[in-house]
């Protein structure tokens, strides 16, 4: 596919020395194409987060290729140096565990990551809260992390992931704690963005209620791809 | 934004906690750093109260606060016809125990004449507080006489009257004795101390002479009157003048030291005697305390800054995900250190200046003392900053994964 946004070959992921080894992933081959929101799920411990992560050029892979963007970004060792920039202009990443600064308010936080990315404080403010209304948490735009709820914090890390216009959009689990209303919300954000930017958009998911929405949907198992399918429907859900 | 500030915003109590117990610590080091520049300047006090230009004291002494010095008072007459000097003043020096009342605990000056009232033995009986105190004997109108008096009078040709510094807590119209003799005291001076931090005390030096002899042990007495009849001899520990602009004191001790019998320094060379030969070994002893302190309180501020760092790996791991530069790292952790120290100096600072005259001896804290040793400070947090920037640079950014 040549107009993959994201594309893995061969790539191989692994924990640890001897008998405590793991190996997280194994010949990994997938791609995402600009547009296309992809689903991958699997049993806790099949190595969703790990090719996540992978993606995100936040773990070196053992073997394989990776091309993000069009660049090369690992084959045998890191083609790219700066992943910190990379990261920072390429990829919006929504993370299991939110990861919200704890010492910035929820505006902030969002403002942050644009911010990093040389936008004036002012207006990068400003999308904040916008992104922050859109997602139904624009109540919340002067808490402080720890005073959200899963659901907000979550929705706050939404909203910084998607700050800066990202191409490609990582998303761990980005509605496990929301209820079918405000997933559906999320979901469609989602596939927004990634028919407007034309981004590349990977969210690992459990949950059995937003399948419908993905293009695709992979299928892991100890690490490996086990099937891949197109949910029928999408078009016509509405939660 | 700011990284630093929010952060600290967001655990300000302890940010302030952090800085009062660092406060605490670089307050003591900038102690340490005021005693010792107050042993250095007391120990110099003495000599530039007494102004002189030049010292003439006994051959083969560096005298009289190094070694111990006497000549013949006679000697002034000499020192004082010698071209280049406009006058020239016997000084005698002695350490004196002496009792006093009119401390400053008591309401009222015991004034003489209220003593007389007491009546013999009561009155007797209040002088009893011991007071240490460094004699000076000069003659009046002669070089060796108190500078600046602060309150009261000087000396004048009255007998039985002292001048004496502040720092002994008495005031004008207290009595002090010494050798059982009563002075009067009637001015005070400031910031006058021997080289041991003793206050010191003018009297004439008749007076002091006369003193001098009743000190001294029964046979020495015994054979000083043998000898020079019935008056104690005409001793003094050194002569000292001053000396016209126009000529060097340099070329007049070099005239005095051909002379037989006496040495010649100038204020130069007594002041170098002074600091490193009388004080050198206090001076030596606090100087490498100051140094200590200054080393812990560098080890300290760099493992507050270190353990500040690890309490923010997630955050700094979260910061690389997010894809801030090293940059911002780097500079979140080198402001907040800066800060501590900055704030801790500031409060160390205060908390001093707010202390130091009430110790004993001499704490000087000009802004000199206080400006260098802020320098100190922020070169200090600087360095201790990198042991936590390291840590900070080594943070993999997957480290912000998982719960
Ligand atoms: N940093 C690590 N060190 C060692 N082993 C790891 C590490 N990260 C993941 N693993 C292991 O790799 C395997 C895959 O983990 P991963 O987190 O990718 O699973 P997951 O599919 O995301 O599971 P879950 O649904 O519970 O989030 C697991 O066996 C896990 O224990
Ligand atoms: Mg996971």
């Amino acid at each position: 596919m040549s107009d993959a946004l994201v594309e893995l070959r061969g790539i191989a992921k692994g924990f640890g020395e001897g008998e405590a080894r793991v190996q997280a992933l194994s010949d990994i081959t997938l791609s995402v194409a600009a547009g296309e929101v992809v689903g991958l799920r699997g049993p806790s411990g099949s190595g969703k987060s790990t090719l996540l992560n992978l993606v995100a050029c936040i773990l070196e892979p053992d073997a394989g290729l990776l091309r993000l963007a069009g660049e090369t970004v690992w084959e045998g060792r890191w083609r790219r140096t700066d992943l910190r920039a990379f990261r920072r202009e390429r990829i919006g990443f929504i993370f299991q565990f939110h990861n919200l600064l704890p010492f910035l308010d929820a505006t902030d936080n969002v403002a942050l990551a644009q911010t990093l990315n040389g936008v004036p404080l002012k207006a990068a403010r400003q999308r904040a809260r916008a992104l922050l209304d859109y997602l139904q948490v624009g109540k919340r735009a002067a808490a402080m992390p720890a005073k959200l709820s899963g659901g907000e914090a979550q929705r706050v890390a939404i909203a910084r992931a998607l700050a800066n216009h990202p191409r490609i959009i990582l998303a761990d689990e980005p509605t496990a704690a929301l209820d079918s209303e405000r997933a559906g919300v999320v979901m469609d954000l989602l596939r927004q963005v990634a028919r407007e930017q034309a981004a590349a958009v990977l969210v690992v998911t459990h949950d059995e209620k937003i399948f419908s929405r993905f293009d695709r949907l992979v299928s892991l198992r100890d690490g490996r791809i086990e099937a891949e399918s197109r949910p029928e429907k999408h078009e016509l859900d509405v939660i | 934004m700011n990284l630093a500030l929010r952060d600290i915003r967001h655990n300000l109590g302890r940010f302030l906690l952090t800085c009062l117990g660092l406060g605490l610590l670089l307050g003591v080091a900038l102690a340490m750093v005021g005693i010792y520049r107050g042993v250095v300047e007391e120990a110099l006090s003495l000599a530039r109260a007494l102004r002189a230009d030049l010292w003439v004291v006994e051959a083969g002494t560096r005298g009289p606060f190094a070694e111990a010095s006497r000549i013949p008072g006679d000697v002034r007459e000499a020192v004082a016809r010698l071209p280049g000097v406009l006058a020239a003043g016997a000084v005698t020096f002695q350490t004196v125990e002496a009792r006093h009342a009119g401390g400053p605990g008591e309401a009222e000056p015991w004034t003489e004449e209220a003593l007389r009232e007491r009546a013999g033995e009561a009155g007797r009986q209040r002088i009893g507080a011991v007071l240490r105190l460094q004699v000076v004997g000069h003659e009046p109108d002669r070089p060796g006489g108190p500078p600046e008096i602060l309150e009261g009078r000087g000396i004048g040709r009255g007998r039985l009257e002292m001048v004496v510094d502040r720092g002994a807590g008495l005031r004008p119209g207290a009595i002090v004795e010494m050798a059982n003799i009563r002075y009067r005291v009637v001015g005070l001076t400031h910031r006058t101390v021997s080289t041991g931090g003793d206050p010191l005390a003018w009297i004439t030096l008749r007076d002091a002479q006369e003193l001098q002899f009743r000190l001294a042990p029964p046979a020495a007495r015994r054979a000083q009157q043998g000898g020079g009849g019935a008056l104690p001899q005409d001793t003094v520990n050194a002569v000292i003048a001053r000396v016209s602009p126009h000529a060097r004191a340099e070329d007049i001790a070099a005239g005095i030291r051909r002379w037989k019998h006496f040495a010649a320094l100038t204020a130069a060379e007594q002041e170098t005697v002074l600091t490193r030969s009388v004080v050198e070994r206090a001076r030596r002893q606090l100087g490498m305390f100051t140094g200590v302190l200054l080393l812990v309180s560098a080890v300290i501020v760099a493992l507050i800054v270190y353990t500040m760092t690890m309490d923010k790996l997630r955050e700094i791991a979260t910061l690389k995900l997010i894809g801030a530069p090293d940059r911002s790292i780097v500079a979140l952790i080198m402001q907040q250190a800066l800060l501590l120290g900055g704030t801790g100096f500031a409060g160390g600072t205060a908390l001093l200046l707010s202390v130091k005259d009430a110790f004993p001896r001499r704490v000087l804290l000009g802004p000199e003392e206080i400006l260098g040793f802020g320098l100190v400070v922020f070169v200090i947090c600087l360095a201790a900053s990198l042991l936590g920037v390291r840590y900070a640079l080594r943070i993999e950014p997957a480290q912000a994964l998982g719960g």
